[in-house]
């Protein structure tokens, strides 16, 4: 079974996957080679379609499925990879890209082949200067080899890819905004339609993708999709990173196939949680999370996207933050409020005005300051917030809100409250 | 005259070259960083210097200033140590790990340092909250991110930087 096996995180079985000629050796550029030379760009599209990869930056969206959306009586086309990596507890793009570039990039390149763009994007984070720099070096390189530049491998296809820094916006991480950003503007989404595969970098036709979810290109079209349904489950087929932190003893990247259990994640390969304390409860996308109750059927569950979503959460990145009965959910959505208010870009008002209140009342309800009024004036703006904002950003800060306030009520009545309820 | 473009002219052509001639305006951020590198922050001279090369506004310049949190307007330390006490970062102690550090440096979150040296900043996630707790150092055109930290080690490093600084 290649169920066991690394794709992504490869270069922790492979020492020195980041340099070009190690890459090489271990069937580097194969794929791109093989594309190139015997596949039109329309039947890379299609193996990727059918290998029914999923986007995994957090929607999900069928990989292929989004690139067969360009037109094609408009040109010329971009490529743009996703690496604004911001959401909280999310860790693995950095780990590719220190480990594996070659794999993204040579992902960048097989895509850029599909839709027949000529220039590639890499929208990095700002804080991910040194990555950037390193991405530069590696694409230096490949231009060197001939693999990069133009008519590569002596056919008339030219191909260039640049790194952009971003200057620190969570926001940008929304591809809308992302654009927005790379165009020179403020990192604020766009009204959607026109989606980017019509209307995106410079009013042009663009795929956009997350750096995991290109860095699969690469081994789909090596090995074929028929490999890559053989793991992970029939809807979600392949492997993901999961980004384990929290508390939680053994934290970082696992890479395993879709539908793996939380529990396996949590216990056999994070090592459980520290001092032995229980579980209480698990945010599987980050704190754009619904909360999920730590309950043995939701440690049963298995993590791919139907499953998360069967029981109230989503998968989104794979940002499994783990909380433990010492977690006061008060002091939980306080921080994860205090971030949306931070990052919230402002061109809408309910995310704008929103995300202030609820950061206002959750210190509040913190400080124990707070009447059950005011618990219920939180759930009123969060309900307020619901389904009225431009892009995810706004409608992700309430999900952490609604579901601690439902599902822990306990940890929302104030101290004297609580006192009086047990003399009483 | 343009006091940007005479000094760095060949970086600026590089950077102009990433995009469609037609684009420049996407430059606005890689042209920002390279304003900044040596002083740390942006002067009203190098905001009309970036205007002027990307036929903008100086108003469109600045809002993109202040818009992203890496661009900065006003002088602060000449490293700005962002320390996360995001939540992930926060269950495994960041909070703590900030107050010790700002007790040790005598200095309060947002303070610089009185020789100017270390600014400390509380900053949200930085991508590295498995190796909490975990800082970026920015300064002298630079990102370094120190993780697994303790306050010892981050004392050391400043120690290292006021060494480098007065040599």
């Amino acid at each position: 079974m290649p169920t066991a096996e690394l794709n992504l995180l490869r270069h922790r079985d492979i020492p020195g996957l980041d340099r070009l000629s190690v890459y090489q050796e271990h069937g580097g550029f194969g794929a791109f080679r093989k594309a190139l030379m015997s596949m039109t760009p329309d039947q890379v599209l299609q193996e990727v379609k059918a290998s029914a990869l999923r986007g995994r930056g957090g929607a999900g969206f069928p990989t292929g499925l989004k690139w067969s959306f360009l037109p094609n009586n408009v040109w010329p086309h971009y490529v743009v990879c996703n690496a604004d990596e911001s959401e909280p507890g999310t860790f693995k793009d950095r780990e590719i890209m220190e480990g594996n570039p070659f794999q993204l990039l040579e992902g960048v390149m097989l895509t850029a082949y599909a839709v027949q763009a000529h220039a590639a994007y890499i929208y990095l984070r700002g804080e991910f200067w040194q990555i950037g720099k390193e991405l530069d070096k590696r694409i230096a390189e490949l231009e060197a080899a001939g693999l990069l530049g133009d008519n590569l491998l002596g056919k008339p296809y030219s191909l260039r890819v640049y790194t952009h820094l971003g200057a620190g916006a969570y926001i940008c991480g929304e591809e809308t905004a992302l654009l927005e950003s790379l165009e020179g503007k403020l990192g604020q989404p766009r009204l959607r339609p026109p989606f980017p595969a019509s209307f995106g970098l410079f009013g042009k036709p663009t795929v956009i993708n997350n750096v995991e979810t290109l860095a699969n290109v690469p081994l789909i079209i090596e090995r074929g999709a028929a490999w890559f349904h053989t793991i992970g489950t029939e809807k979600s087929p392949g492997t993901k990173i999961f980004c384990l932190s929290g508390c939680i003893n053994q934290p970082g990247n696992y890479e395993l196939p879709l539908g793996t259990p939380f529990r396996k994640l949590i216990y056999e390969l994070g090592g459980g949680i520290p001092g032995g304390r229980a579980i209480k409860a698990i945010m599987p996308a980050g704190a754009s999370s619904s909360i999920i109750k730590a309950t043995e059927t939701a440690l049963d569950t298995p993590m791919d996207y139907e499953s998360i979503g069967a029981i109230g959460s989503t998968l989104g990145s794979a940002s499994v933050i783990v909380l433990d009965e010492s977690v006061d959910m008060r002091w939980l959505i306080h921080k994860t409020t205090h971030f949306f208010r931070h990052e919230s870009c402002g061109k809408c008002t309910p995310c704008r005005e929103g995300t202030y209140w609820m950061e206002h009342l959750t210190r509040r309800i913190l400080e124990d300051h707070a009447s059950q009024a005011d618990v219920a004036l939180l759930a009123s703006v969060a309900g307020e917030i619901r389904n009225k904002c431009l892009c995810p950003l706004g409608e992700f800060s309430i999900m952490a809100v609604t579901t601690a306030l439902d599902q822990f009520k306990d940890d929302f009545v104030r101290r004297e409250e609580r006192e009086t309820s047990v003399e009483g | 005259m343009n006091v940007l473009m005479q000094r760095y002219p060949d970086e600026i052509a590089r950077i102009l070259a990433k995009y469609p001639a037609d684009q420049k305006r996407s430059a606005v951020m890689p042209l920002l960083y390279l304003a900044q590198r040596e002083l740390g922050y942006l002067t009203r001279q190098s905001i009309q210097d970036i205007a002027e090369i990307l036929e903008l506004s100086t108003t469109e310049v600045s809002s993109v200033v202040g818009f992203y949190t890496l661009l900065h307007d006003e002088p602060g330390g000449r490293y700005r140590l962002q320390v996360c006490t995001d939540l992930s970062c926060a269950l495994r102690g960041a909070d703590r790990f900030l107050e010790q550090l700002c007790q040790n440096l005598a200095i309060r979150v947002g303070e610089t340092t009185p020789d100017g040296l270390v600014m400390v900043e509380e900053v949200t996630c930085l991508a590295g909250c498995d190796k909490s707790p975990v800082f970026q150092l920015q300064g002298d055109g630079e990102i370094t991110y120190y993780e697994n930290q303790t306050v010892d080690k981050a004392m050391k490093l400043v120690e290292e930087l006021r060494r480098h600084a007065n040599g």
